[in-house]
């Protein structure tokens, strides 16, 4: 393996240094005098930041490959800055196995962009009702620890008790997602309020959200297992989760770059490519979201990355179908939104993509700090630069990109996997 | 004129106005032994029906061939997701072969919209899901006008199940529009999402006491009971058509008390009626009762949609 100088980064708030990888591993730090042989990156101005980790992607592999692949999906994953990406268990077959989370990690590796950590299902075949293999899966090569039967909650309390004391002896995690399915049915579609009533489109309530995230605070606290709450979208639940960690719950929580900057107002023209679940919702929870990611009782930002294929989305509104990308684009949008605003500092935004999600997957080679014998998991950005979202550029197999056109400052310069230039600037660079 | 009518909010009092007007001369037209005006003489219009429909669809047929247009219907029901097919694919077939007007019913709401953005032609909403039916709420302006006059001013009350009702949604934006003064009476669980804000924002009255808004201050000059669906019930909307009846359905004496204060109310109903839940007998039959020229006057009404959309400009000049 060739070694990595990065030169002149700055790291954290630190004067400018090099940086020298060696074997994937950071091995010096300091005023370092190039040698041949040795692959240089030009970092003056930009910012070294330990890689992105996304708690929350659709990769589409196995099964709908016309929509996104592993492959696809790890490319657009190292354009955005990750370095590690769990992917979700809601794919064709289920990843409610060994073997099929075994697949997903193989193909992950040997693409080699970005580790790729599948999701183990919850339940079998996402149906609510028996336990998946959860053992074997996080006995297995991929060494599961998120669950996740995301696309659909687990709805029955007594099954999502047993499998929060079942994952004990191993650590895990259930990464659910929230909503009632009595609160919000069949053809429901948006934000139940003024513009879905206006619209004539059937919404569902944030109360359908924030129903079973306070079931599952009591069922956490019940058990002393781990909830994780996926894409968090309304003040409701931000409330019982702040409350929940003030007891001492173990709770943590994620937003999507989508539900903190965008809002249900963008559905007034139909356009399905803002049809996502759970719904964009009114500027309150939006700010309430923010605040609640600037204070830490949202712990992680996490992408909900759901590329469709274009004919799933080019139906009416209620029949098109929910999801938006995100890889790309999340550094960018949070950077702009959090960081530039001053809503937060750089360093909580380190904390919440890429060190929270790291500890909560439970990844240890992703989300250090960037240290002498650290991993050379790194992302470089550039938080003066200027971008502008072109849906056509994307390394995605799949259009369904609500950023297309907008402009946000701040920029993913390169991604560094163990020691490797997965991607500069936007461009992908194979193994 | 704007190119599409997919929204009763595409028209301002002007173009409402004039599309009215346009309908009185029709309906003379409708009258004649020959029916027939060479106006679009060389257009094809597609009703494109994704939804079944047999009132609006042979009404905007027939007013396409009274104009001379080559009128085709083309029903959809069932065909494009099920098999497969996008929306965007189904459209696009149609809009091949350089049709001039879509006219499209479509169970989904926002299907107009979408599909006004994939083609050349005009789209004409013949009716969208639980959103928007814009020649429903001119055709009632329509009848309105024919009976009691300019509208400024007049109070009409929309009754019923407002949340799953196009016609509401349509005709509280033609109603104001044309000045009108409207108020909606539901029980809280048939009133749409949001409704407080949006009333506040868009300017009419709200209510759950129907009684309470017949006998007011503020006298209703039309009163329009909306259809109430059987299969809402097991949705839990309301327990029984019994305490519907009760609470919002217009009764005999429900009648008698709104005629008692105002001998020219008119009773209005967009059809079909469910005869003994939201409108009695003797409500529909009554002199007070315009629902067969809310009928006749759809002919009229999309024959001017159609002349003004397709036509309008060469003709003026």
């Amino acid at each position: 393996m060739r070694d990595l100088l990065i030169t002149g980064a700055k790291i954290a708030d630190g004067e400018p240094a090099d940086v020298l990888i060696r074997d994937g591993a950071i091995a010096e730090i300091g005023a370092i005098e190039s040698a041949d042989g040795i692959e240089r990156l030009d970092a003056d101005g930009l910012v070294l930041l330990p890689g992105f980790v996304d708690l929350h992607t659709h990769l589409r592999e196995p099964g709908r490959e016309d929509a996104e692949t592993i492959a696809s999906g790890s490319a657009a994953a190292a354009a955005g800055g990750f370095t590690a990406v769990l992917a979700m268990a809601n794919t064709t077959p289920v990843t409610d196995t060994a073997e099929a989370a075994e697949l997903v990690y193989d193909r992950g590796r040997a693409i080699g962009l970005v580790d790729v950590f599948p999701v183990g299902a919850v339940t079998k075949g996402l149906a609510g009702e028996e336990l998946a293999e959860l053992g074997l899966m996080a006995r297995s090569r991929a060494r599961v620890r998120l669950f996740s039967d995301d696309g659909k909650c687990v709805q029955d309390a007594r099954v999502m008790r047993r499998a929060l004391e079942y994952l004990k002896p191993f650590d895990g995690v259930i990464s659910q997602h929230a909503q009632d399915v009595s609160l919000a049915g069949g053809s429901a579609c948006c934000h139940e309020g003024e513009i879905s009533g206006r619209l004539g489109l059937p919404g569902w309530p944030g109360a359908a959200e924030s129903v079973i995230v306070a079931r599952d605070v009591q069922l956490a606290r019940h058990t002393g297992s781990r909830v994780h709450v996926a894409h968090v979208s309304t003040a409701e639940s931000v409330e019982i989760i702040r409350w929940a960690k003030a007891q001492g719950i173990a709770v943590t929580a994620e937003a999507t770059p989508h539900h903190l900057a965008l809002g249900t107002k963008l559905v007034t023209g139909y356009d399905p490519v803002f049809k996502v679940n759970p719904p964009l919702r009114p500027s309150e929870d939006q700010e309430a979201l923010r605040a609640a990611l600037a204070d830490g009782t949202i712990d992680a930002v996490a992408t909900d990355h759901a590329p469709h294929a274009r004919h799933d989305k080019e139906h009416a509104f209620e029949a098109a179908a929910f999801g938006m990308l995100g890889l790309e684009t999340a550094f960018a949008v949070v950077h702009d939104l959090m960081v530039r605003s001053g809503r937060m500092p750089l360093a909580d935004l380190v904390e919440r993509m890429t060190v929270a999600p790291a500890r909560i997957a439970g990844l240890a080679e992703h989300g250090r700090p960037i240290a002498v014998g650290g991993p050379g998991n790194l992302v470089l950005v550039d938080p003066e630069r200027r971008v502008t979202v072109d849906a056509a550029a994307s390394n995605s197999l799949s259009r369904n990109n609500p950023w297309h056109g907008m402009s946000f400052t701040g920029a993913v310069h390169a991604t560094i996997l163990r020691g490797r230039v997965t991607a500069l600037d936007g461009k992908v660079h194979d193994q | 004129m704007p190119k599409h009518l997919i929204s009763s909010a595409d028209l301002d009092r002007g173009e409402v106005e004039v599309i009215l007007e346009t309908a009185s001369s029709m309906h003379d037209v409708q009258r004649r032994e020959v029916k027939k005006l060479p106006t679009l003489r060389g257009r094809t219009i597609i009703n494109f029906f994704f939804e079944d429909s047999t009132r609006t669809r042979s009404s905007f047929e027939i007013a396409g061939k009274w104009m001379s247009a080559d009128t085709i219907n083309l029903s959809a029901k069932g065909s494009s997701t099920s098999k497969g097919e996008s929306l965007r694919d189904s459209v696009q077939t149609i809009n091949a072969m350089a049709v001039d007007a879509l006219i499209i019913r479509h169970n989904q709401s926002g299907a107009c919209h979408q599909v006004a953005g994939w083609v050349d032609a005009s789209v004409i909403n013949a009716g969208d899901g639980t959103h928007e039916h814009p020649t429903q709420a001119l055709l009632d302006a329509y009848t309105l006008r024919s009976r009691i006059g300019d509208l400024d001013g007049k109070h009409v009350v929309i009754v019923g199940d407002l949340t799953h009702s196009r016609v509401f949604r349509s005709n509280v934006i033609t109603l104001k529009t044309l000045g009108a003064r409207v108020t909606v009476v539901a029980p809280p669980t048939l009133m749409p999402a949001g409704i407080g804000s949006w009333s506040a924002a868009d300017g009419f009255a709200t209510s759950w006491d129907l009684d309470e808004v017949l006998e007011g201050d503020d006298v209703p000059d039309a009163v329009m009971m909306l259809r109430v669906q059987r299969e809402r019930m097991s949705g839990g909307f309301f327990p029984t058509p019994r305490e519907y009846t009760v609470g919002y359905g217009l009764t005999r004496p429900r009648l008698k008390a709104l005629l008692a204060r105002n001998p020219r109310a008119l009773v209005m109903h967009p059809g079909p009626m469910n005869r003994g839940l939201e409108i009695s007998a003797d409500a529909a039959e009554s002199d007070a009762s315009i629902v067969l020229d809310q009928v006749s006057s759809g002919l009229a009404v999309r024959m001017a949609v159609l002349y003004h959309l397709l036509a309008g400009e060469e003709v003026a000049s």
